[in-house]
């Protein structure tokens, strides 16, 4: 089951950039949430702070409060646990070419020392299932490797890779913005099955998406969230002069 | 593809002044003066430059070629250099370990076990090393020691051979005699792999001086094809929660390791081939002992040691056979690692991103 995201005063930096001014934020749990906004306007670096991924870049800073469920993730936590509750998708699919599709989804898994065997055969069954890739793969699970599969299978591969370890939250960082409409269609019906057990984070590029997929719809610009509301309100009557710009297209 | 490109050209542009200007370019020009400019005219009248074009051409494959030219060409003299041994012995040149000059009883086996232990000892010493190096130039060293770091790591490399061996002569020796190897003797002389005379000199001193000269080569390709290892993937392994030693080993390795394999192949190829260092402190003797402080020689510090002294055609004959074995074996050893490397760094298999 999801949780709740509470975000309090969240600044970040890359270097002397300063890519996020104080943002506060509640994001609903079990319900997809999608953040929209031009590039570079912090957003992605946004959801890298919710997992503490920002800081794996040496000159990246944080400062401000992040509450997963009751846990304060830069006050009471090691980054390594915080990955482990909180499951990332990336923009391009990035499986392990050198591991087996089985061997991808259960890598999280196996890194965390969990060898018993038949019930990592049915994680990697149910994850398969969750990201809608068993079907097609289930005949090859341990003969064909991660990097065999096409793109939007790589990426469905990747999103069960991440729900292998039963994340409470799931980020995904413009999960579809490197697929075809096919591949991005099949990803937006599974972000729509998987809201109802996980708190689900997107960013994307595609205003259609994020009204499609999303309860919930923050505007970023220039490091600040402008506006945060209903995905519906958002869409049809932002209340701010710069959302509206955005979503009619008249910059971005 | 070009052959057929270039024709094209040079017709356009064989075509383009006669059709403006019908017969003399000089007279039309002064007729109708904007129809064709100075530096038209200049271009005009330089041609196609096929011979320019064409005469760099061929000099640069006669460069290429030139280099096949030389493998060839060694090859072939140390084929027929050794024929007066092959004729003799045959195959069983190389399981023999009977060097007897003095009786014209030739056999390689000493050389080629000394080779390959020396070798060995060097890989099992240096791939640890060069590893923890390229590991911790890649993934884990500040910004400022970065640099400073790799370049010492390169300049490792650049020390010619000799220097290493007087190094090895007037210090490693000493301390291997005096310090190294009694300890091994007192703890690990029940394996009889360290038993015998202690001299300092032979198989385990040799190979920590060939450890120290292929650790360059090693960590330098290592780090290459770490580098060459996308960051998704590092990120992808972080994102599961994975601890630095985790992400290295999953993400980073597990990605690169053909390639390393690759330069630790290289690493072995350089090793097998090393003469001069090891040759100062080897020992010299054509035998096969089981203990690593013992003496022996190896293919190629024979060859430098007795080629200058050898008496009579058999001998010689003898040297190069063994030689040609080296040549056959290094250049075998080398494509394979570069093979290996250049899958890793330019090839497929790592590069998902």
């Amino acid at each position: 089951m999801g949780v709740g995201i509470e975000v309090t005063n969240l600044n970040a930096w890359y270097g002397a950039t300063h890519t996020l001014q104080d943002i506060n934020l509640n994001i609903p749990p079990n319900q997809a949430t999608a953040l929209i906004g031009p590039s570079g306007c912090g957003k992605s670096t946004f959801v890298r702070c919710i997992n503490r991924m920002h800081e794996t870049n040496p000159i990246a800073r944080v400062t401000g409060t992040v509450r997963i469920g009751d846990l304060d993730i830069y006050e009471d936590a090691k980054p390594v646990e915080i990955r482990r509750r909180v499951g990332m998708v990336f923009q391009r699919p990035n499986p392990f070419p050198t591991m087996s599709i089985y061997d991808n989804v259960a890598s999280g898994l196996k890194l965390n020392g969990y060898s018993n065997r038949r019930a990592l055969d049915e994680i990697v069954e149910k994850s398969l299932r969750n990201s809608a890739l068993w079907e097609e793969v289930k005949d090859e699970l341990k003969k064909k490797s991660g990097a065999s599969l096409s793109g939007g299978q790589q990426q469905r591969l990747c999103i069960a890779r991440a729900l292998a370890v039963d994340p409470e939250v799931l980020l995904m960082d413009e999960p579809a913005s490197a697929l075809d409409p096919v591949s991005t269609s099949k990803i937006e019906d599974l972000i729509f099955e998987l809201k109802s057990q996980y708190t689900i984070v997107i960013v994307t590029h595609n205003m259609q998406q994020a009204a499609r997929v999303a309860e919930k719809t923050g505007f970023f610009l220039n490091g600040r969230m402008v506006e945060f509301d209903s995905t519906h309100k958002i869409f049809t009557n932002p209340s701010d002069k710069r959302t509206e710009d955005y979503i009619t297209g008249r910059f971005g | 593809m070009t052959e057929t490109r270039i024709p094209k050209t040079q017709v356009e542009f064989q075509a383009g002044p006669e059709s403006e200007n019908g017969a003399g370019s000089e007279a039309t020009a002064a007729n109708v003066p904007p129809a064709i400019s100075e530096v038209r005219r200049f271009l005009l009248s330089r041609g196609n430059s096929s011979l320019a074009d064409g005469g760099f051409r061929w000099l640069m494959v006669i460069c290429a070629l030139s280099i096949f030219a030389i493998v060839v060409l060694i090859g072939t003299v140390l084929v027929r250099s050794s024929e007066l041994t092959r004729a003799k012995f045959g195959f069983k040149f190389f399981f023999d370990q009977m060097w007897d000059p003095v009786n014209g009883n030739f056999g390689a086996l000493p050389f080629i076990y000394g080779t390959l232990v020396t070798s060995l000892l060097a890989l099992l010493i240096a791939v640890p090393l060069a590893l923890g190096l390229a590991i911790f130039l890649t993934e884990m060293s500040p910004k400022f020691l970065r640099g400073p770091l790799a370049f010492i790591t390169e300049l490792l490399a650049a020390i010619p051979s000799i220097i290493y061996g007087l190094w090895a002569v007037f210090v490693l020796v000493p301390l291997m005699r005096d310090h190294v190897n009694p300890i091994l003797i007192r703890f690990f002389g029940w394996t009889t792999l360290f038993s015998g005379d202690n001299l300092g000199l032979g198989f385990l001193t040799s190979g920590v001086i060939l450890a120290v000269m292929i650790l360059p080569i090693i960590s330098s390709l290592t780090r290459e094809v770490m580098t060459a290892v996308p960051h998704s993937q590092r990120e992808a392994v972080l994102a599961l929660g994975a601890t630095r030693w985790e992400m290295i080993r999953v993400g980073v390795l597990r990605n690169a390791r053909i390639g390393i394999v690759g330069s630790i192949i290289l690493g072995l190829g350089r090793a097998f081939g090393e003469t001069m260092a090891v040759t100062m402190v080897i020992g010299n003797t054509p035998e096969i002992h089981k203990s690593l402080l013992a003496t022996g020689n190896t293919m190629a510090s024979v060859i430098a040691n007795e080629f200058s002294e050898a008496a009579d055609d058999l001998h010689l004959s003898a040297l190069i056979e063994i030689g040609l074995a080296l040549f056959i074996v290094t250049i075998i050893i080398n494509a394979i690692a570069r093979l290996l490397v250049w899958a890793v760094t330019s090839g497929a298999p790592a590069r998902v991103n």
